[in-house]
């Protein structure tokens, strides 16, 4: 194949792509998103996982290590269906502190800590540079493949001046739509469209390039089971700690990488796409591994003897004379690496110009931060990075000489980024890390990870001399670097693995545990570990008032754009009640413009930028507890007004009650005063129609006596309704004059049957009395005692509804006090009338108005009350039962 | 410290909805454990092969992708809805403040 037609495809393809992301790009600019964000595309931008390691790199594994290579795929499969556990987490917080990179969630994490931001920065660079070296040197071989494989025998001009050209062309699609915007949350519409492409382009390849291989040379799938187990990688054996490390190793890679992070949880973070990917994802990382090891094996069978292996992919269907799938091939390959550059350098270049450039800058000009125009300064520090990330990985390419294979470099970078674990679960799901423990733990694991991975992977005499290799640091025996603390015999990368996470975990535990966190720390350690808590917002940092709104004005405008910054100041202001466009500075304000500032420039630099127009860079321990204070002191003032609503309820069901008697007793006391009046006008009617009779004289003597008994008769039931009255009345003013000596109440109640005895006299009463037990004498005025208790048996004499009615009296004496019931078997009183019985007045049904006018009760309440006792209605005795209760000895004065 | 307020108590049984809401929560914790434990199963046996064990591991590796993509809906639909209940049954961190 021509040389030209390869490079004519290949800026063909790159075509497409720009073209690509360019439509995403206007398409998300007319606010048209929608199938921009889904669950598919977002999967399939996570592809950005297979680089040209994969593409290539994974035949080449298989080659010379059997399976070992299905566990860089394995780890990643096991995080994405355990996403609930971890990956969730990350996405909501990503999502709800905008976050714009890993050095960003650190920093952020860690009291917006500059410094953090820095380390994971330079160890993201550092462990990337190799990663993008490993996809130069990739599409450098392809296109080699293709100069040395073909009958024209066209020489690549220089494999170096095509590694510049590659590199030349990603940095400028990078710049071109990875730095267009600045957006307030980091997306990259044309981006993401543009790798979701290319991972159908490279899954597409691969398959098509396996099917080839199984269908097309080895003769379906059964013959290629046995072929590969006949094969020299058939009799393969699991190094149980390769295996279980380098799963580790690739599980820890999918969530640190830079790249991943950005995919995962900068472009796009969303749960429910989450939720897709979880199955989706892991199918993607199966199928690409699904050809792998027949591609190797039958290369292995059909190449020449020496033919570099991780090339299998492009040189088997080439030596088989299939150029169209060859082609395809190298665009997979292409595809994978470029999609991967790219992203990696837009992660990387965020970080450096959010954590190094921009706190540089706004050291070295302080008021640049309210008037200097940092939106070009931020996009114009992302583009030096992506060339200067580029260059980097062109640097190292040239340095290790591209000779090394694909996976050893791909897993030295796994290594080192693996080192932002331990820092990233314990924040995430530790209270207690504090910064100077995970700047501990980054410093220690970033110089292990060095020491004894990245440094001897140039070789002996590259940087670490050959000494330092056999004798150790210095000449310390167990300071070598590939057998530390004298650990030999160990797999380098495991032992590089197993150091390097042991220490870092080890400082970041200790420090943590030794050291204080700062408030901001406190904060933001709160808001991270309890994320899923809606009500952990935290107390924010922001004093009320102090910041002038339109200084943040001109500051936003600077950072999101005046047309982004005054729609969101408007907004602001509405959501307030305010006209135009200044809102008040509240602290609830400047926390979220601090967060949209953040997810454009991280968090630390979009904290030092507010604190320098807020006038206060952190908040103190003291306003922390001050807010904890207020908080409690909010809490417990509305514990108070719960007790006084529920005391206010009690009270109003209390009136509410005391209404309703108030309106019955009302009701009768009407019914009285009719009741009364007719009471007192019968008798006087009466006796002024006989006095009249007898006035007219003429009359005979028996007649006239008659009369007069008549007269008299009436006269004195109405006397007796008078002194009724009167007595209550002196009673109540309390004004009776007791006359206290000592009586037998056997005595008292004879006395009262008596007396009552008279009441409906043709009835037929059974009494029932326990004689013995009424012989007790009490200290009591006996004549108001009997006036209670013949008032208590003519009402059951009154009353009693039994055909055979029966009256129980019971003397009982108990702790000074003697109690008298009086317990009949009629129908009692209903339960809504035992309220009302001993009021004045009250009667409750005219049944039988024989004497009293509803005055009885009443007087015998007031009687007791002055006796030092009381008198009630007993219920559920099976009729109607009162129960007098009188002290033994009643003193004097309390008479 | 200060900060112990009347918390928001969390029902101590649950409908069948809700409790079934739970569980599945409690496998999509328990997938990744149990696709561990599949995964290192090779390292026991004895020598099977590239072929034998490449087998099986993509077996394993499919089951755990249907797996997930059985209960993936079942979460995702609960992360709108029912995230307000939240972690209720989760650790919490050490209290401090």
């Amino acid at each position: 194949m021509p040389f030209n037609l390869l490079v004519l495809t290949c800026l063909a393809y790159v075509a497409v792509l720009f073209l690509v992301a360019f439509l995403a790009e206007r398409r998300a600019a007319m606010g048209r998103i929608g199938w921009l964000r889904s669950p598919m595309i977002y999967t399939l931008s996570l592809s950005i996982y297979c680089t040209a390691w994969t593409f290539y790199g994974a035949v080449g594994y298989a080659a010379r290590s059997g399976l070992e290579f299905v566990t860089i795929y394995l780890g990643p499969t096991l995080v994405f269906v355990g996403w609930w556990l971890l990956l969730r987490k990350l996405v909501r917080i990503g999502r709800q502190q905008r976050v714009t990179s890993i050095a960003d969630l650190i920093s952020s994490r860690f009291g917006k800590s500059n410094l953090l931001g820095v380390l994971v920065t330079l160890l993201a660079v550092v462990a990337a540079t190799p990663y993008i070296a490993l996809q130069l040197q990739s599409v450098t071989l392809s296109f080699g493949v293709f100069a040395s494989g073909t009958p024209e025998g066209w020489a690549l001009p220089n494999r170096d001046a095509t590694a510049v050209w590659v590199a030349g062309g990603l940095a400028l699609f990078t710049i071109l739509f990875g730095t267009r915007n600045l957006d307030a949350k980091e997306q990259h519409h044309g981006v993401v469209l543009a790798i979701a492409v290319e991972a159908v382009v490279k899954l597409v390849a691969l398959l098509a390039v396996g099917v080839f291989v199984v269908w097309g040379l080895g003769g379906g799938p059964i013959a290629v089971y046995d072929r590969i187990a006949a094969s020299s990688i058939g009799m393969w054996e699991v190094q149980p700690g390769r295996w279980t490390g380098l799963i580790f190793v690739s599980a820890a890679a999918v969530i640190c990488l830079p790249r991943m992070f950005q995919v995962m949880v900068v472009e796009d973070g969303d749960e429910r796409h989450m939720a897709r990917a979880s199955w989706a994802f892991p199918l993607y990382l199966l199928l690409m591994s699904l050809f792998i090891v027949p591609i190797a094996v039958i290369g292995l069978e059909r190449l020449p003897a020496g033919s570099n292996p991780d090339m299998f992919v492009l040189t088997l269907p080439l030596s088989e004379g299939q150029g169209a799938l060859a082609m395809l091939a190298f665009l997979g390959g292409f595809s994978s690496a470029t999609s991967m550059v790219i992203v990696e350098s837009i992660a990387l270049a965020t970080m450096v110009s959010n954590h190094v450039v921009m706190p540089l800058w706004l050291k070295l000009r302080p008021k640049a931060a309210v008037s200097g125009d940092v939106r070009r300064i931020v996009i114009l520090s992302r583009r030096f990075a992506i060339v200067a990330v580029l260059t980097l990985g062109y640097a190292y390419y040239r340095l290790s000489g591209g000779s090394a294979a694909l996976a050893a470099i791909g897993l030295i970078a796994f290594v080192g980024v693996a080192q932002v674990l331990p820092v990233l679960l314990g924040g995430l799901y530790w209270r207690g890390a504090t910064k100077v423990g995970a700047v501990a733990g980054l410093m220690t694991g970033l110089a292990v990870w060095a020491f004894t991975l990245y440094l001897p992977s140039f070789g002996p005499g590259a940087v670490l001399s050959a000494g330092v290799f056999s004798d150790g640091l210095g000449g310390v025996g167990w300071l070598r670097p590939q057998a530390l603390f004298g650990v030999e015999g160990m797999d380098p990368l495991l032992h590089a693995l197993f150091w390097s996470l042991v220490l870092n975990t080890a400082a970041f535990c200790l420090f943590s545990l030794l050291t204080f966190p700062g408030p901001v720390e406190r904060m933001q350690g709160l808001v991270f570990v309890n994320v899923f808590d809606s009500e952990t917002g935290g107390p924010q940092g922001w004093a009320r008032g102090r910041a002038e709104p339109e200084a943040l004005l001109t500051m936003a405008q600077r950072i999101l754009g005046d047309e982004n910054a005054l729609a969101v100041f408007a907004a602001e202001a509405r959501a307030q009640g305010k006209d135009g466009y200044l809102p008040d500075a509240t602290p609830d304000f400047v926390a979220g413009l601090e967060r949209r500032l953040a997810g454009s420039v991280g968090a630390a630099t979009a904290h030092a930028m507010i604190s320098q127009i807020v006038g206060r860079a952190t908040v103190s321990v003291e306003d922390l507890m001050a807010v904890a204070n207020e908080t409690a002191q909010i809490m417990e003032y509305s514990a108070q007004l719960e007790t006084q609503r529920e005391e206010l309820t009690r009270t109003a069901r209390q009136l509410r009650e005391a209404n309703e008697k108030l309106t019955q007793l009302s009701v009768q006391k009407d019914a009285f005063l009719s009741q009364i009046s007719h009471e007192l006008r019968t008798p006087m009617t009466s006796i002024r129609a006989f006095s009249e009779i007898l006035t007219e004289g003429d009359l005979p003597p028996e007649m006239v006596a008659n009369y007069g008994r008549i007269i008299h008769e009436e006269a004195i039931r109405l006397t007796r309704l008078l002194d009724d009255l009167l007595d209550l009345s002196v009673l109540e003013n309390g004004s009776v004059q007791l006359n206290i000596g000592v009586a037998n109440v056997q005595q008292i109640l004879d006395r009262a049957l008596a007396a009552a005895r008279h009441t409906r006299a043709e009835r037929d009463f059974l009494i029932i009395r326990d004689l013995p037990a009424e012989n007790i004498f009490v200290r009591t005025d006996a004549d108001r005692l009997v006036q209670v208790f013949i008032n208590l048996i003519s009402n059951a004499r009154k009353y009693c509804d039994a055909a055979s009615p029966e009256l129980k009296i019971t003397v009982r004496q108990r702790a000074g006090r003697v109690s008298v019931d009086f317990i009949d078997n009629g129908s009692g009183i209903p339960k809504q009338q035992q309220g009302i019985i001993f009021e004045k007045f009250a009667r409750l049904t005219d049944q039988t108005r024989a004497g009293g006018a509803g005055l009885g009760l009443a007087i015998c309440r007031e009687v007791m009350a002055k006796l030092g006792g009381s008198v009630a209605y007993l219920p559920g005795q099976g009729g109607a039962a009162f129960r007098v209760v009188l002290p033994l000895r009643l003193d004097r004065k309390a008479a | 410290m200060a900060m112990r307020g009347p918390r928001r108590r969390a029902p101590l049984f649950l409908k069948r909805g809700s409790y079934r809401k739970r569980r599945l929560r409690d496998a999509a914790r328990m997938l990744p454990v149990v696709g561990a434990f599949l995964f290192a199963m090779p390292m026991l046996w004895a020598h099977e092969g590239t072929a034998g064990d490449g087998l099986y591991i993509f077996a394993v590796w499919l089951c755990l992708v249907l797996a997930a993509a059985a209960m993936a809906p079942g979460l995702g639909s609960e992360i709108g809805a029912g995230e307000a209940e939240g972690e209720g049954s989760g650790p919490r961190g050490p209290g401090e403040g």
